[in-house]
């Protein structure tokens, strides 16, 4: 394998000089800006000892989180809106195992992060020493790969190997678990320029055949439908996608991931499948007779787990990037494995037109006529026209964060984006907490762009220490808080499926936001009606630091469409109301 | 259906880890799992034996080719295959009925490998349901321990790429 020495010039020795050696924690710190990674997000602790000190001289930019969780999700948000690794460190034990949700959370939704944990020194692993802990065994199921580095010796081919298992194929979090010995062992080092792993060829070339046979299904095709997912946002195909569409005109839905993968203000957009999708989506799903999915995985709030009640009267054709995904949870009738981009650009190379005419015309009228409803207030702050309001204001310009839960179904319901890595979302886990943590990564990943992170006064309350950050280095988040004064989601399942009782929910008794954030030294507003909305709002996005706004909203609002889960897509509970 | 899969992994720390975690969090049913070295340094190779129906199979090889130290899955259920476990039992034997535990297990090919002054320990190897006959008749006499090393297999006859079927 062809290396090349990566020090600088001056400190490459004569050839009959030893050469220079380094620590693992400098080698360290040497790979990462090899990597072109542009900062890192972390926590200190006693087995990082040696790494935080390689930091010390500010070759590498570190942001400072509050917690383990705050600085895993901020690298999550900086890689979803770049598709560059996020980069995480962390010390041994707590700090390790604070990085578990954040690794769970990348790993469901495929998401390029390289974690990087310290450890106790080899001749204490495995003795219960102060502050170990088996992070390698504890993230096994939700790590793409993981690193024990055992030889300071392997540290460059580790850090090469973990960036490229995290950003190629079906990207997702790599660990590098480092003990003390090997950050303070010397070596010298040379930066590997190619990698080559035996066990790993992921295959981005889509078969001609099955190419081939796409068209044929879709010069049959009379009510063909694209629902496309994640896989188009990871591969950054969504040129591809809307030529694609419009050459073989076809109506296109988004799942939960995929949103901003193909523009909300398409005349094709139909809006988000599934469990709280659009009338159109849920019954183009049920009576379509080819069924397109590229870079989706047919996940259970997609299908609501009735593959008896999904697409049954249509040809399956999958397209992804990671085999085992084919056949996993819906028999497939055309599968192509491949990187979605190109497999979209061999795909539209002379595709036919389907003869859908008349089902275009059928599912935009659906869209037209069954589009998405709330009864709006003049007394009381509807959650879905804080978030509309969000959208009109920013042009849809912005980059959206969320949570989990009734507040995130809104913001995929009311804020069409227009642009890949705008919208930014914890789809798979559904993790509390996360939306804030992300937008901070995402900020620092476009400076320039407005990052709003809507959370609820539940998630919000999960990771709200990392106020401290954007108030410490102006990092000039806009947080909507959705508040409710309750766990809206658990509190609707309740209502509905629990009869009312409502159990453990009611979190009326939370702190003032308003005040919480003025502690930080950031500055908020709070609002309770529309005028109130508008104003604080409008002063909000005018302040050019970070910026609080406690969205007083109606408690007993729910998320509607909704299908009830055990049931079909047929059997949409609609909202009510006028808007 | 129950399926023997044979997988070639990286000789790595973990790498069984990785394999029992991925069947384990899949939900994946483990009859046993073998591994020991291959023909090849660095690589051994692991036997798993499972049963499902065509999906799950399908499944199965699929996520275990995601995990980096996988290098090679097969399916030995499409091939003819020699499949093979070892058997060890210590079972009840006094002078009298010796001879006829000798008999007993004469046909199976198995031996007498410990005598103990109440026991004898038997070695047999073969197909499970072998083994499972032989423990069947060996159960009347007192089974004391077993010790069973899980199936390992290989396909019959065939080098890389040409794929010679003998016999069944």
């Amino acid at each position: 394998m062809a290396q090349r020495l990566t020090m600088p010039v001056e400190e490459q020795k004569p050839t009959n000089q030893p050469q220079q050696e380094f620590t693992g924690s400098e080698i360290l710190l040497r790979c990462l800006i090899e990597e072109g990674v542009e900062v890192v997000f972390g926590y200190p602790g006693g087995a990082v000892l040696p790494i935080y000190d390689s930091l010390y001289q500010g070759a590498l930019k570190h942001l400072l989180a509050r917690h383990e969780q705050g600085a895993v999700h901020a690298a999550d948000g900086y890689a979803r809106a770049t598709g560059k690794p996020g980069v995480v460190i962390a010390t041994s034990g707590p700090g390790a195992t604070n990085l578990v949700t954040g690794m769970a959370t990348a790993q469901m939704d495929s998401i390029p992060l390289v974690c990087i944990t310290g450890n106790v020194a080899q001749n204490l692993i495995g003795t219960d020493a102060f502050q170990e802990a088996d992070i390698t065994g504890i993230t096994m199921p939700i790590t793409k790969h993981s690193y024990l580095v055992t030889d300071v010796k392997e540290l460059p081919r580790v850090v090469k190997e973990a960036f490229h298992i995290a950003s190629s194929g079906r990207p997702g979090p790599v660990l590098i678990d480092i003990p003390k010995d090997v950050s303070n062992a010397r070596s010298t080092y040379r930066y590997p320029e190619q990698v080559h792993i035996r066990g790993y060829q992921p295959k981005t070339d889509p078969h001609p055949l099955q190419i081939t046979r796409l068209h044929q299904a879709i010069a049959e095709a009379k009510k063909p439908l694209i629902l496309a997912g994640g896989g188009v946002v990871t591969a950054g195909a969504e040129q591809e996608l809307i030529a694609f569409a419009e050459k073989i005109n076809a109506p296109v839905t988004t799942t939960l991931m995929g949103l901003g993968g193909f523009p909300g203000q398409h005349a094709h957009w139909v809006g988000m499948p599934g469990m709280h999708g659009t009338y159109a989506a849920n019954h183009a799903l049920l009576e379509c007779d080819l069924l397109i999915g590229i870079g989706v995985r047919f996940d259970d709030r997609v299908t609501m787990g009735r593959l008896d009640k999904f697409a049954t009267g249509a040809k399956i054709v999958h397209i992804d990037i990671d085999p085992a995904e084919i056949g996993k949870n819906v028999d497939t009738y055309i599968p192509i494995v491949g990187d979605v981009k190109k497999s979209l650009e061999e795909a539209v190379k002379e595709v036919p037109r389907a003869r859908s005419d008349a089902w275009m015309g059928q599912v935009q009228q659906w869209y037209r006529e069954k589009p998405l409803t709330f009864k709006d207030s003049e007394e009381m702050l509807k959650p879905q026209w804080v978030i509309r309001h969000l959208y009109e204001t920013t042009g849809g310009d912005a980059v959206v964060t969320t949570d989990v839960g009734q507040h995130q179904m809104w913001v995929a319901q009311y804020f069409p984006f227009a642009r890949p890595r705008s919208f930014i979302t914890s789809g798979g886990l559904g993790t509390m907490g996360f939306g804030f943590p992300a937008a901070v990564g995402a900020q620092l990943a476009k400076p320039e762009a407005t990052v709003i992170s809507v959370t609820g006064d539940g998630g919000f309350q999960m990771t709200n220490q990392e106020l401290a950050v954007v108030a410490l280095t102006n990092i000039p988040v806009k947080v909507a808080v959705i508040n409710n004064r309750c766990l809206g989601m658990v509190r609707q399942w309740q209502e509905v499926f629990h009869s009312k009782r409502y159990s453990e929910v009611d979190l009326a008794d939370s702190p003032d936001f308003v005040k919480l954030a003025e502690a930080y030294g950031v500055k908020a507003w709070r609002a309770t009606n529309k005028e109130e909305a508008k104003e604080a709002w409008k002063e909000a996005l005018a302040h050019p630091g970070p910026a609080v706004v406690d969205f007083q909203v109606a408690s007993e609002e729910n998320v509607y469409p909704m299908v009830a889960p055990g049931s079909g897509l047929d059997e949409m509970i609609m909202g009510e109301g006028d808007e | 259906m129950r399926h023997i899969i044979s997988v070639l992994v990286n000789d790595q720390p973990r790498v069984l880890a990785r394999v029992a975690n991925l069947l384990g969090r899949r939900n994946f049913n483990i009859e046993s799992i073998s591994v020991g070295e291959s023909e090849e340094p660095g690589l051994s190779r692991m036997v798993i034996v499972t049963s499902g129906d065509e999906r799950t199979m399908e499944q199965v090889q699929k996520q275990l080719h995601k995990l980096i130290d996988v290098i090679k899955v097969q399916d030995l259920n499409e091939h003819a295959a020699v499949e093979r476990e070892l058997l060890l039992v210590t079972v009840g034997a006094s002078s009298g009925t010796r001879m006829e535990i000798n008999g007993i297990i004469e046909p199976f090919r198995a031996s007498v490998v410990d005598v103990g002054p109440n026991s004898l320990m038997v070695q047999a190897t073969g197909e499970r349901s072998k083994l499972d006959a032989l423990l069947d008749l060996l159960r009347p006499y007192g089974i004391k321990e077993v010790a069973r090393t899980g199936v390992t297999a290989l396909p019959r006859g065939a080098t890389k790429g040409v794929a010679v079927h003998v016999g069944n």
